[in-house]
């Protein structure tokens, strides 16, 4: 995943991978075989703790500790998929996660479009604060966010929840989105102005088309965020049939997870499997593991 | 309507959200901790005013110099230290990796930062837990490893936090070492340089930039990490591992202050709106 990107960086230098790089010694040969021997190492101290969950759940008696299952088992998968356990949670964390995207991308297309075609005086003060809002901690701060919930009776309500997070990622969404539509030269607008129409006909027709990959991207990045998210749901969210998973796997593990470890593993893979997938499908759409890391790079 | 107001009229959807949701709590914070705020109760509903009360009330709380010294060390040691020297170290590694070693060292890296937060936090805890794989592994060269999320659980949250976050490190270097010139070093190594002198002359020189941007960004997102600790030791044993985030939260919910967590996340607005003012000012990235 993150080698295409590596890969790619050897081409633009001109050469081949592998070859000399600045950080090898003086003798190449020993300094290599070195370099490979500690990456492997890190990497699996890397790997253990995620090779865990892999393996306890489909381990019929599985610990806390990593190990081989004896006996391989589908039986902590069948054991979690019920409606109450899996299934409405993951499908609220769609809900969630869908809802906050769609409106993300929807406003942050909206928003970026002056901001990328016109000089306006406060753009540049709107980008800053844009800019500021991706910085803030905000989900250190969800006793704030609590009680003005509590304050807007919105506590415990799946929309406002939506719209908090979709909030929450705008600001780097808007970023993302701009610094994709700069991309789109102006020209092809100018042509559709002078065929009479609007700066939305041309946003909707001209732009829009020409920057899909990017807008995908942004839906994605926004997606995952609000899938993976644990913090907002918990505090904003009380009753059960409206938690996504996250929250319901801390349930569980909170009810069941100091016996149940094979199932814990189970559902905990059953949930993380759509993000895994969304990104290998971000690399696929950009080319390289950097969409979500390199966009928020200024 | 003039040309520029209707030009800005897209944004309007956008200033709506992040007025209500973004500006709101933080506006909300500020005048949130100036108040007796509880969870229940007649405060409740009608909060009085108590002016610095809160504030003072955290000066004078022993939990709050420790909890703030308990951040200092996570963020300094997990990413400004941890995430950031491994992240760059794995970047050159990665670089001087044969292509099946590469792509498997990357994708295991990667995939800890591409997990949801509750499962790479079920993870972390799995692997450090009394009866986890860290003291199977000790257990199997003879040693009996401690309970670590018990007796030291800052070192058990620091390494899980810098084996969940080192990825973005990673990627962001990966990519700086790459805009790095190969005549540089090459010259370098001509007049003699060994690998350390050109690390420290040559390459740190050229991607400055991207550690400054590296340092700020993890330093945020370490600020704001809350389900690691929470998971793995619900900032216990007692408050040995509550960072901000964290004594916020058991303050506002564990014992119903929601005044007193206020005041604690507007300490945490602050350090994070100085930091981000930091970055900004020192990156000042394009924005025309």
């Amino acid at each position: 995943m993150a080698a295409t990107t590596t890969e790619a960086a050897a081409k633009r230098t001109g050469r081949a991978p592998g070859a000399a790089a600045p950080l090898t010694g003086p003798r190449p040969r020993a300094t290599k075989v070195a370099a490979n021997l500690v990456l492997l190492v890190i990497t699996l101290c890397f790997l253990l703790p995620t090779a865990w969950v892999v393996f306890a759940s489909l381990d019929a008696e599985a610990t806390l500790s990593f190990g081989l299952p004896e006996a391989v088992t589908t039986a902590n998968f069948s054991a979690i998929m019920t409606p109450e356990l899996t299934w409405r949670p993951l499908w609220n964390a769609f809900v969630l996660s869908f809802g906050s995207g769609a409106i993300t991308v929807v406003v942050a297309v909206l928003a970026a479009y002056p901001l990328s075609r016109y000089r306006m005086r406060f753009g540049r003060y709107f980008l800053y604060t844009v800019l500021f809002g991706t910085c803030l901690p905000i989900t250190a701060v969800m006793v704030p966010v609590y009680s003005l919930f509590v304050q807007l009776n919105l506590l415990d309500s799946l929309p406002g929840t939506v719209f908090f997070m979709a909030a929450t990622s705008l600001p780097m969404a808007i970023w993302m989105t701009k610094n994709f539509m700069d991309s789109v030269p102006v020209s092809l607008e100018e042509a559709a102005w002078t065929e009479g129409a609007s700066a939305m006909q041309a946003l909707r027709r001209v732009v829009l088309p020409l920057m899909r990959p990017g807008v995908a991207v942004v839906f994605i990045f926004v997606f995952v965020q609000a899938w993976g998210n644990f913090f907002v749901p918990f505090v904003l969210l009380l009753s059960p049939e409206k938690q996504p998973a996250a929250v319901s796997i801390f349930a569980f593990f909170g009810q069941y997870g100091s016996v149940a470890y094979g199932q814990l593993a189970a559902y905990s893979l059953l949930y993380a499997a759509p993000v895994l997938g969304l990104y290998v499908l971000v690399t696929r759409i950009s080319g390289s593991a950097f969409a979500l890391a390199g966009a928020v790079k200024g | 309507m003039s040309r520029g107001a209707a030009r800005a009229v897209p944004l309007a959807p956008a200033v709506a959200l992040l007025a209500l949701f973004m500006l709101g709590p933080v506006v909300w914070s500020f005048y949130g901790s100036f108040t007796n705020t509880a969870l229940t109760g007649p405060t409740a509903a009608n909060p009085e005013w108590i002016g610095l009360g809160n504030y003072a009330g955290l000066l004078a709380d022993p939990d709050f110099p420790k909890s703030l010294w308990l951040t200092v060390v996570f963020v300094f040691a997990s990413a400004v230290v941890g995430q950031n020297v491994l992240g760059l170290a794995l970047a050159g590694l990665l670089r001087s990796a044969v292509r099946p070693v590469r792509s498997i060292a990357s994708t295991v890296v990667v995939a800890a930062w591409v997990l949801p937060e509750i499962v790479a936090a079920f993870a972390a805890y799995a692997f450090f837990h009394a009866d986890g794989t860290l003291n199977a592994m000790l257990a199997g060269i003879g040693v009996t490893g401690p309970d670590w999320l018990y007796s030291t659980p800052m070192l058990a949250v620091v390494l899980a936090n810098i084996w969940r976050g080192t990825a973005f490190s990673m990627m962001v270097y990966s990519a700086a070492l790459a805009e790095v010139p190969p005549d540089l070093t090459e010259a370098a190594q001509l007049d003699g340089a060994n690998g350390a002198q050109r690390l420290a002359w040559v390459t740190l020189p050229v991607i400055r930039r991207s550690i400054s941007t590296n340092l700020m960004l993890t330093t945020l997102q370490t600020l704001s990490v809350f389900t690691l600790i929470y998971v793995m030791t619900g900032g216990g044993p007692g408050t040995d591992s509550s960072t901000l985030p964290i004594l916020a939260y058991q303050e506002a919910f564990k014992f119903a202050q929601v005044g007193y967590g206020t005041a604690i996340a507007t300490v945490m607005i602050v350090v994070g709106g100085v930091f981000s003012v930091i970055y900004i000012r020192a990156l000042r990235p394009e924005v025309d």
